[in-house]
């Protein structure tokens, strides 16, 4: 065994070691710290700028023949089997909740009548769509990147163009289509199993009554509401779709990519969904 | 036609990097060619534009008598037609049984119905030596090498006037590369009648010597040799020299 003396390195030595080490360090530390930044602005820009070619692209190829009507179905199945459930256990559960936290509120100033008309209308404006487009951009989003950056790197797209066949179009179309109208669908169900858990919770385990609960309801609850959250619950399915796609087209060495890709789609599309929410709340509520 | 594939002064750069520099050769229509060179050499690349996928920096290609920059996109899409590719991993759709993958390009280019998509994507399957029990089985349930007949049986759907091969032999067993070799020399002796011109790429310089007629050495962008095979195998460039004792 070989101990190093730490006492028999003289001051000398260690000074000459400090020296080296941070000139060695410093100069590629700020360095790096500045080209990360700068490459990660710069790269997000650009990306920004291909995401939305990619975008206006797919209007272009969507009406352009051939149109893959079953390849649609397929997708949408695919979109609403993947989601459906979960869709339907938080629409139960946010209701449920919903229910007893408005109960406590407005049984204070005895409103309790109240509690099915204010977490329907959450449900309807903000609840529904937002969560559906958290649960949709995690699963059906997270998956369309998954599958197409699979066919990149295992050469299939290679396999589609070489055959003529426009890639772009015959992955994407389908799927953010499906997306677009996959995505209304499933807020609706959402917010009728929130509305039952709501009712539920609220009849049964708190004892509002019944009939007070739905002559509230119905006095309270417009249409408007509703449209409020079946246009944002467009908007969320076409750009979760649109992220979805485009980060599996982006994909790029071997399984590794594929991962990436897939990570990229469910961070865009969640954080997309929140602030797209904010600007379509901001101006549904002038119009509507 | 003598000339399958004519490349004339082609070059292709990629920002500062020449990766194809002033190219000029022939592949002789009707035979196999492959094109040999180390991995980077531009091999791929050159593929590419052979295919149309990628457009040349200067220079032309004439591919079956067609001058490639007189199409445009929606042309050369209908003109990759001409082509089979066959990929290194057969890049079958995953999605799809073998059957399907076969039945995909029959579908979305002919007129043919169900019965007759059926009957010709069995023939095709049955052509490669594929069982009938893989015919409905996915690309995961297959061995590497069926996989391959797949995904010849594919390429060959549409009756292409040439094959391309990209390393169709890397990374396999010497078993496996042998029946992929031979897979290779009976398709294109099969299809003689409509002289199938086949193309390989490849840096396996033993395994696809037996097969070929012409063998082109690519080196940085070059062509440093293009001869029929056993003249290939005399030849004194000092690389190729090297390549074949490797
Ligand atoms: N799209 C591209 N952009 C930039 N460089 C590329 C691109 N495609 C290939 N290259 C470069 O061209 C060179 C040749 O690549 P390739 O044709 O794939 O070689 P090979 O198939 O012979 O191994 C490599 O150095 C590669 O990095
Ligand atoms: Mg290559």
């Amino acid at each position: 065994m070989h101990y190093i003396n730490i006492f028999s390195l003289n001051w000398y030595n260690i000074y000459f070691m400090e020296q080296s080490i941070a000139s060695a360090r410093k100069p590629n530390f700020l360095k790096k710290i500045v080209q990360s930044f700068g490459s990660f602005v710069i790269d997000d820009i650009k990306g920004l700028g291909d995401f939305a070619l990619f975008t206006i692209k797919f209007f272009y190829w969507s009406v352009k023949p051939p149109f893959r009507v079953k390849l649609g179905f397929d997708q949408l199945f695919f979109i609403g089997n993947k989601s459906v459930f979960i869709v339907c256990l938080t629409g139960a559960f946010t209701g449920m909740v919903m229910a007893y936290q408005m109960y406590y509120g407005s049984k204070l100033i005895s409103m309790d009548t109240f509690v099915g008309p204010i977490v329907s209308m959450s449900l309807a404006r903000e609840l529904s769509p937002v969560l559906t487009g958290l649960i949709v951009a995690g699963r059906a989003g997270a998956a369309m990147a998954a599958q197409i950056g699979t066919m990149k790197v295992t050469e299939q797209i290679d396999a589609l163009e070489v055959m003529g066949v426009d890639a772009n179009q015959y992955l994407a179309v389908p799927r953010i289509l499906a997306g677009t109208i996959a995505l209304p669908i499933l807020t609706i169900i959402h917010g009728f199993v929130g509305n039952l858990g709501s009712y539920l919770i609220g009849t049964k385990v708190l004892g509002i009554d019944e009939v007070m609960y739905f002559s509230k309801l119905s006095q309270l609850m417009f249409l408007e509401d509703f449209f409020q959250g079946i246009i944002k619950a467009f908007f969320f399915g076409f750009i979760i779709a649109c992220i979805g796609t485009y980060h599996g087209f982006s994909v790029s060495g071997g399984a590794e990519g594929v991962g990436k890709g897939t990570n990229l789609a469910v961070v865009w599309g969640m954080i997309t969904v929140l602030v797209v929410d904010f600007f379509l709340t901001s101006f549904l509520v002038h119009i509507l | 036609m003598e000339n399958a594939v004519e490349v004339i002064n082609l070059t292709k750069r990629f920002g500062e990097h020449t990766v194809l520099d002033n190219l000029n050769f022939n592949i002789v229509r009707g035979k196999i060619t492959t094109i040999l060179g180390f991995s980077g050499a531009g091999k791929s690349t050159l593929m590419k534009h052979i295919l149309g996928l990628l457009k040349p920096t200067s220079g032309m290609l004439r591919v079956l008598d067609t001058d490639l920059s007189t199409l445009n996109r929606v042309g050369l899409r209908e003109f990759r037609r001409n082509f089979g590719m066959l990929f290194q991993y057969a890049a079958l759709f995953d999605s799809m049984t073998s059957f399907e993958n076969v039945a995909f390009p029959l579908r979305e280019f002919t007129k043919l119905n169900e019965a007759e998509i059926k009957d010709k994507g069995f023939k095709l399957l049955k052509s490669v030596g594929l069982e009938e029990i893989s015919y409905h089985k996915l690309p995961s349930e297959l061995s590497g090498g069926m996989r391959k007949r797949v995904g010849l049986a594919r390429a060959l759907a549409l009756s292409p006037k040439i094959m391309l091969y990209d390393e169709p032999t890397t990374g396999l067993d010497p078993i496996t590369t042998n029946m992929v070799n031979e897979l290779i020399k009976d398709t294109t002796d099969a299809h003689k009648d409509i002289g199938l011109t086949s193309i390989i790429i490849s840096h396996d310089v033993k395994a696809t010597l037996k097969i070929s007629d012409y063998v082109a050495f690519l080196d940085h962008g070059k062509i440093i040799e293009h001869r029929p095979v056993d003249e290939f195998l005399e030849s004194k460039e000092p690389l190729v020299r090297r390549f074949l004792e490797l």
